[in-house]
C-alpha cells in the first residue's frame, strides 16, 4: 500500500493556533523511514508543538500529517502509538509506581489492549527485548528499583529504552539529553545513531555540542516557521541563524560559531 | 514467603472463630468481614487506579436488593404479592420482579447487575475524560439519587424500611446457628477468594497499567493504551464486589433499606479503606474492621459521639498517616530492622 517512494512521515501545511497565539505557521516537513532528524530553535518556535502535533496531542488548525498513508488527523492518540510513533517528553515521564523492569515491559508489549493485559503473560521475545534495552540503557542491575527512585539522568535513559523498546518505525525525542553530564549525553548520541535505520529520529535539542555528534542533519525552527535546513556547519554559518539567536547566544550556542 | 504463611494462619484463626467467639460478636466479624469485601473493591480503583468513589453503596444496595428480592418472594404465599406490596395497594407483582422467584437468577443478578451499571457509570463519565474531584461528586450525587428514588417508590421498593422480615433463604432458616456458621464460612470464603483475586490483577500487566493510570493518564496514552477500558473493567470488578458484599450484608441482617448505602454510608466506606492504607488489600480489611468494630464500641458507649470520632479519624489518617494503618506498620519496621526488611510503602499489598 505504501509507495516506496513516500516519506515515513509528512507534516503537510500545518497551522496550529492557540487562543490567537499561532504556534504553527503552514509548516512542512517530511522524514524517510530510519532517517534521523534534528530540529533546534529559540524558546517557543513551536519545536514542542510539532511534535504534538505528530502525536495526536494537539490537532492542527489546518493541514495534515501523514504517516505511513495514514492521515493522523482523527486518530486517537494511543492509536497513533501503535501505528508506530513513540515519544519522549521533555520532562522524564516514566512510570514512577512501577519498577524498571515493568516501566519497560508496559513499553514492550504490542498486546495493549485492556483484556489482554488481563491474562498476557510476558511472551519470551518480550522478556529478551527487555533484557536487551536493560543491557543497553545499562540499567540491568536495578532493574527491580522503582522508577521514582532514579536521579534524573537515569529516569531519562529509562524513558528512552521505553521508546527504543517500543520498537515504533518513529521516534520523537524531545530534549533527550537534558540534565545528562557530557559523558552521558555522549552515550545518549551513540545508541541514536546505532539506531538510526532501524528506526527514524526527530531529536529536539539545544545543546549543539549533542547536535553535533548526532551528525545529522539540522532544521531551524522559528515562530513556528521552517528557518533553514542543512549540516550543522552549514546552521552555524547561516547569518540568518544567527540573527535569530542574538541576544540569546548561550541558549544554543549557534551564535558562537 | 513468610507472609504467605502469616495470611494462611490468619485465615484458619478466622476460620475457627465459630468455636471461640461469642454469638453476638461472631455476627459481627461476619457482617465487617462482608463489608470488606467491598472495602478490597475501593482499594482496588482508589489505591491502584486512583478513582475516588462517594457512592460504591449503590453498588452494595444493588446486590442486596437483588438477593432480598428473591427473599421477600420466597417467603410470600404462592400466588400473593409480599406484604409491604399489599399494603400499598398493588395485588400484581411488577413484572420485573418476576424473575426474581429464581434463586439462581436472583444470586446471578446480585453480581451481574451492579457490575453492569458501575462499568455503564464508568464508561459514560470517563470516556468524557472526567475524572479526580468531578467524578468523586457525580458518584456522590447518583449514591443521593438513589436512595432519593428508592424511597419514592415505595409500592416496588419497600421505600425507606427497605426489605425485611425474612424467614429462610435457600432454604436455611435464618435464625438458626448453623445458618449463622455456614454464611459466616461463606463470607470468609469470598473475603479470600476476593484477596487472591484483586492481588493477581494488581500483579498482572492489567494492574500495572492501571497504577500508571493513576499517575499520569496522558503518559499511558502515549505508550499506546487506551486508559477508558482499563478504568471501566476496574470499576466493573469494584462494582461487582460491592454487590456481593451488599448481598452477604443483606443475608446476615435480614434486611436492605436506603439508610445503609446512601451517602453517609457510602462516604464511610472510602474511610475503612483510607484508615487501613488504600494502597494496600489487607489494609481495606483491616480498616474495615477497625472502624467498625469501633463504631460498635463507641455507639454503645457513647452513642451521639460516632459520627465526630469518625471525622476527627479521617481528618488525623489524611493529615498524619496518609498509607493508613498499613503505612504506620512499615514505616515502624523500616526504623526497627530486626523486625525483618522494610519494603517500599507502594510495593506492600
Amino acid at each position: 500500500m505504501i509507495d516506496p517512494g513516500s516519506p515515513l512521515l509528512s507534516v503537510e501545511h500545518v497551522t496550529v493556533s492557540f487562543s490567537g497565539y499561532t504556534a504553527l505557521d503552514d509548516l512542512s516537513f517530511a522524514l524517510a523511514a530510519g532517517a534521523v532528524a534534528v530540529l533546534i530553535g529559540p524558546n517557543g518556535a513551536g519545536k514542542s508543538t510539532l511534535l504534538d502535533t505528530i502525536i495526536g496531542r494537539v490537532r492542527p488548525a489546518s493541514g495534515r500529517v501523514m504517516f505511513k498513508g495514514t492521515d493522523l488527523r482523527s486518530v486517537p492518540e494511543y492509536a497513533i502509538v501503535r501505528l508506530g510513533i513513540c515519544r519522549k517528553f521533555q520532562t522524564p515521564g516514566v512510570l514512577d509506581a512501577l519498577s524498571i523492569e515493568e516501566n519497560l515491559r508496559v513499553a514492550v508489549t504490542r498486546r495493549r489492549g485492556a483484556w489482554h493485559a488481563l491474562r498476557a503473560k510476558p511472551t519470551a521475545a518480550e522478556r529478551e527485548r527487555v533484557d536487551e534495552v536493560l543491557e543497553i540503557i545499562g540499567l540491568s542491575e536495578r532493574r527491580d528499583a522503582l522508577a521514582a527512585e532514579l536521579a534524573h539522568g537515569m529516569k531519562q535513559w529509562l524513558e528512552i529504552g521505553m521508546v527504543v523498546a517500543s520498537d515504533a518505525d518513529l521516534l520523537l525525542l524531545d530534549e533527550p539529553a537534558a540534565g545528562m553530564t557530557h559523558g552521558e549525553a555522549e552515550a545518549t548520541a551513540r545508541l541514536i545513531r546505532s539506531l538510526a535505520g532501524r528506526h527514524a529520529f526527530i531529536v529536539i535539542d539545544h545543546d549543539m555540542d549533542f547536535v553535533e555528534q548526532l551528525e545529522a542533519p539540522v532544521s531551524v525552527l522559528n515562530m513556528g516557521r521552517m528557518l533553514a535546513h542543512g549540516s550543522v556547519d552549514e546552521i552555524r554559518r547561516n547569518p540568518d541563524v544567527a540573527a535569530v539567536y542574538l541576544g540569546r547566544p548561550r541558549e544554543a550556542g549557534v551564535a558562537r560559531a | 514467603m513468610r507472609r504467605e504463611l502469616g495470611l494462611v494462619l490468619l485465615l484458619a484463626a478466622a476460620a475457627c472463630a465459630p468455636l471461640y467467639l461469642p454469638s453476638y460478636e461472631l455476627s459481627l466479624l461476619g457482617r465487617f468481614l462482608a463489608l470488606a469485601v467491598l472495602a478490597m473493591g475501593i482499594s482496588l480503583i482508589w489505591g491502584t487506579g486512583g478513582i475516588l468513589s462517594l457512592g460504591q453503596g449503590v453498588f452494595f444496595g444493588l446486590g442486596g436488593y437483588a438477593i432480598a428480592m428473591h427473599l421477600k418472594l420466597a417467603g410470600a404465599d404462592p400466588g400473593a404479592v409480599p406484604d409491604f406490596m399489599q399494603w400499598s395497594g398493588l395485588d400484581a407483582l411488577p413484572w420485573w420482579w418476576v424473575p426474581f422467584r429464581n434463586p439462581a437468577f436472583a444470586i446471578a443478578a446480585a453480581f451481574v447487575v451492579p457490575g453492569a451499571a458501575a462499568a455503564a457509570l464508568a464508561f459514560l463519565v470517563f470516556r468524557r475524560r472526567v475524572s479526580g474531584p468531578y467524578f468523586a461528586i457525580i458518584t456522590q450525587a447518583l449514591a443521593l439519587a438513589a436512595t432519593t428514588f428508592i424511597i419514592s417508590q415505595q409500592q416496588y421498593t419497600g421505600g425507606f424500611n427497605g426489605l425485611t422480615g425474612f424467614k429462610s433463604a435457600f432454604g436455611f432458616a435464618l435464625g438458626d446457628q448453623s445458618t449463622q456458621f455456614g454464611l459466616y464460612w461463606a463470607t470468609l470464603a469470598a473475603v479470600a477468594l476476593t484477596f487472591v483475586a484483586v492481588r493477581a490483577l494488581q500483579g498482572s500487566l492489567f494492574g500495572k497499567v492501571l497504577l500508571a493510570v493513576r499517575d499520569g493518564e496522558n503518559r499511558v496514552r502515549f505508550l499506546g493504551y487506551d486508559p477508558l477500558p482499563f478504568k471501566v473493567i476496574a470499576f466493573a470488578v469494584a462494582g461487582v464486589l460491592a454487590g456481593l458484599s451488599g448481598a452477604l450484608v443483606t443475608l446476615d441482617l435480614g434486611v436492605i433499606s436506603p439508610a445503609m448505602f446512601g451517602v453517609v454510608p457510602s462516604i464511610e466506606m472510602v474511610i475503612w479503606v483510607a484508615v487501613g492504607g488504600r494502597n494496600s488489600l489487607l489494609g481495606a480489611i483491616v480498616g474495615t474492621l477497625v472502624v467498625n468494630f469501633g463504631k460498635d464500641w463507641i455507639s454503645s458507649v457513647f452513642p451521639d459521639l460516632w459520627l465526630y470520632v469518625v471525622g476527627a479519624v479521617f481528618v488525623l489518617v489524611v493529615t498524619v498517616a496518609p498509607q493508613g494503618i498499613v503505612g504506620l506498620m512499615t514505616s515502624l519496621r523500616a526504623r526497627s530492622p530486626r523486625l525483618g526488611p522494610a519494603t517500599p510503602p507502594a510495593l506492600v499489598e
